[in-house]
């Protein structure tokens, strides 16, 4: 029974605490470069990138020094101007470790970006530009990291009639997307006209919840100066509206089918600020070396939104922040991304990479931790479900390990977004456990 | 050997609503407290122990089966609190005591326990209990003690020692509302039903209250207000009709509602969530299955009240209200 109102969303959901006002009025600030950069080659979705720098070699701040091994792979560059020290396995956020480039910041350099410019939007052919942006080392700023040029390349017999740029940041405490769309309107505006002169599609949405007013007006203003064929669409403050099926649901009423990408719809949906990178990448010739991460939480000593390099020890980030204000680590969670889908981090071993939306660190206290009870039925994680599952019945499927009957009940159509536990009075941990089911069925199916 | 200080580990989500399951049956509870108030009010401390008595039957129950370490916490979810209470409060004011202690720990024995504890039972176990007092007590659940007792003095058969009837202490017995409709075809009027002066259930007569508990317990969503409007969108429209066409033989919809059980168990066991269905449109199936029911067995049943079979048939189509309302995923035609 959600309130009625004229303003756009979807159906279903739930309403976390937001936390935003840590940092949604803080601009932006600038991270110093570390004396020490790791730049682990697979930061993307699909094949990592191969080196083309040896151990000892100078590099400038924006050289590839990684070239994309496919077509679902991007290049790298060093974000700064130093020497190779090597490459070698470093750990990631995942605890895996893969190969990484690791990079001494040169500290006399006045790191200025290297100023060749890459050929004007305008003077590319379509594939042309899809294999600029891949060259650009641009992701999805979102979190998820998928190649932004597989998303950008419409299949051959499709095309594309809607634009949408995803301004949601539906997640607790996350600013930099709000940020980046008040400090750089103009960016996203420009990334937004020249993607459209590829892409061609009669209609640009920006969706941006109703808790950014800032931002709504900033690109409101905008787009009116310039006459721009963009509409911002104001948001209900939903979870999960920033993903993609919720937010074409609420713009347009439509349901994506079950397997099929946005694209089959005619819909591109892409986040604000990989559109903001595409401007950065044509006019500056800046590829993608840098992002912006909110770091927050009430363990964190300054909670900031900060443009940090890609490759930035954690370590040297908190510090930056202040440190953590508490002595004992373990009464601290830390996490990457947001709270209702980031993974957690056992230690600060990692770097910033292109995926990092945000660094939060919360108090014990601050974190969820129910007793559990047995299902009682309420229904109310059917009524969070945004894909319309039955959370219920799958927990109970999943305790039981029940993984067929689990499929049939479609948990491969939930994408983890967490409202049914987030909801749950009776704390039984439903996503967590439907995270393992997937990985189960998927190996499963894969052996058949 | 020195360790690394880490933070630590678990997996996303972080956030929580806060709503827990013994926060959703402390506020049951506490919903409840006013009828017991109320119950003493009209009908005497008798009413108290009915209540007591019921109450300490349930919580036996649950102490005495639930007390491995593992499951330590089962009487602290309140949920045999609310069982015993509900026991308690729909039985008669003269309802000897050792009946009623029996029939919260059979509530709780029988309707709860041998499922699998909270959350597996099929059937309401405060009705499971009241249904068990039913076959064994016919009588004695049935006999009415007419409102205005002194506060300080005991009703009907409190008194009788274990496995006796016992004799009434006091001779007053009234007929329910419902009762004189069904046998006299005499009404009740509106506002005696609103205040509760009248023959019953401990918890039941009182509408007005009840109609405020319900309002309570619809807004912190403890109750799911699809079950309230179905059963009385069901009962008004199915009893009405033959109303409409025989107004001297039925009774209006506004008594229908306002008699009997219906309030009551409207408010506190149809809504259980345990028992009742768990898709929007089940739940509407349900609540409209419930009103039916009642509308039948007051007019044509051997019993003036139905609520109670109503609301345990309801419960048994449950699971199969669940299986054939099953929601459509996103996505999906």
């Amino acid at each position: 029974m959600s309130i009625a109102s004229n303003i756009a969303t979807f159906r279903h959901g739930v309403h976390p605490e937001e936390y935003k006002g840590l940092t949604e009025s803080k601009p932006i600030e600038r991270m110093p470069f570390a004396s020490e950069l790791v730049l682990p080659l697979g930061q993307h979705i699909g094949a990592p990138a191969r080196a083309i720098v040896v151990k000892g070699d100078r590099v400038q701040r924006g050289q590839m020094i990684g070239e994309p091994t496919g077509f679902v792979s991007v290049a790298l560059h060093s974000p700064v101007d130093g020497t190779v020290l090597g490459i070698e396995l470093s750990e990631t956020i995942t605890g895996a470790m893969v190969p990484a480039i690791r990079i001494q910041t040169d500290p006399y350099s006045p790191q200025l970006l290297r100023t060749e410019l890459p050929p004007v939007p305008e003077a590319l052919t379509t594939p042309e530009f899809i294999q600029s942006i891949q060259n650009a080392g641009i992701v999805g700023l979102g979190g998820a990291a998928f190649p932004a040029h597989v998303k950008f390349a419409i299949p051959e017999g499709k095309t594309c009639s809607y634009l949408v740029l995803n301004g949601c940041e539906c997640e607790p405490f996350l600013t930099s997307d709000h940020r980046t769309m008040v400090e750089e309107a103009d960016a996203i505006l420009d990334g937004t006209m020249i993607l459209n002169s590829f892409v061609k599609a009669s209609k640009v949405y920006i969706g941006i919840e109703a808790n950014k007013p800032d931002a709504i007006q900033i690109l409101r203003d905008r787009i009116s100066a310039d006459k721009l064929p963009i509409e911002v669409i104001s948001l209900q403050v939903k979870y999960p509206q920033g993903a993609e099926k919720m937010l074409i649901t609420a713009i347009e009423k439509l349901e994506v089918p079950s397997g099929n990408l946005p694209i089959d719809l005619e819909f591109m949906v892409s986040n604000v600020s990989t559109i903001g990178a595409i401007s950065h990448w044509f006019r500056k010739g800046m590829p993608l070396i840098e992002r912006v991460v909110t770091i927050s939480g009430s363990a964190i000593n300054r909670p900031a939104n900060v443009r940090i390099p890609i490759g930035t020890p954690m370590k040297d980030v908190v510090e930056f922040c202040g440190g953590i204000n508490s002595r004992d680590l373990s009464s601290v969670r830390m996490l990457l991304g947001g709270p209702m889908m980031g993974m957690v981090q056992k230690t600060l071993n990692t770097p910033v990479v292109k995926g990092t939306s945000g660094m939060l660190f919360l108090e014990q206290e601050h974190v969820s931790s129910l007793d559990q009870y047995n299902c009682i039925k309420c229904g109310k994680c059917v009524e969070a479900c945004p894909m319309f599952l039955n959370p219920s019945i799958l927990g109970i499927l999943a305790k039981k390990g029940l993984w067929a009957d689990m499929e049939d009940h479609h948990v491969l159509d939930c994408f983890e977004c967490g409202s049914c536990s987030f909801i749950c009075p009776s704390g039984i941990p439903l996503v967590q456990s439907f995270r393992v089911a997937k990985g189960i069925i998927r190996e499963r199916n894969s052996k058949k | 050997m020195s360790r690394e200080r880490t933070y630590t580990v678990s997996t996303s989500p972080f956030l929580h609503a806060g709503e827990s399951t013994p926060r959703i049956m402390y506020r049951v509870v506490f919903a409840l407290l006013p009828f017991v108030i109320s119950a003493v009010y009209f009908f005497g401390m008798g009413a108290f122990f009915v209540v007591l008595t019921a109450t300490s039957g349930s919580v036996f129950a649950e102490y005495l089966f639930i007390a491995s370490p593992t499951r330590g916490h089962s009487l602290r979810d309140g949920s045999a609190l609310i069982t015993g209470l509900l026991v308690g409060l729909t039985l008669p004011p003269g309802f000897p005591l050792w009946m009623s202690f029996l029939g919260g720990f059979v509530a709780i024995a029988m309707g709860k326990l041998i499922w699998g504890g909270l959350g597996q039972n099929i059937f309401n176990p405060a009705l499971v209990g009241r249904a068990f007092l039913q076959a064994a007590f016919p009588t004695a659940i049935t006999t009415w003690s007419a409102p205005g007792a002194t506060t300080f003095s005991w009703q009907g058969t409190n008194l009788a020692l274990p496995f006796f009837q016992g004799r009434a202490v006091e001779a007053y017995t009234g007929a329910t509302p419902l009762a004189r409709m069904k046998f006299e075809h005499l009404s009740t009027p509106i506002p005696d039903l609103m205040v509760g002066s009248i023959s019953g259930s401990l918890g039941e007569t009182s509408g007005a209250l009840l109609l405020i508990v319900m309002g309570y317990l619809l807004v912190t969503k403890t109750i799911n207000w699809r079950i309230p409007v179905s059963i009385f969108t069901a009962t008004i429209l199915f009893g009405g009709l033959f109303w409409v066409m025989a107004p001297d033989k039925y009774p209006d919809p506004i008594f229908m509602i306002l008699s009997g059980g219906l309030l009551f168990g409207t408010v506190f066991m149809a809504t259980d969530l345990v028992t009742s269905p768990i898709t929007p449109k089940g739940l509407w199936i349900y609540g409209c299955g419930i009103g039916v029911l009642v509308v039948t067995i007051r007019f044509w049943g051997g019993l003036p009240e139905g609520v109670m079979y109503a609301i345990l048939l309801m419960n048994a189509c449950t699971p199969l209200i669940n299986r054939f309302t099953k929601i459509k995923p996103y996505g999906y035609k």
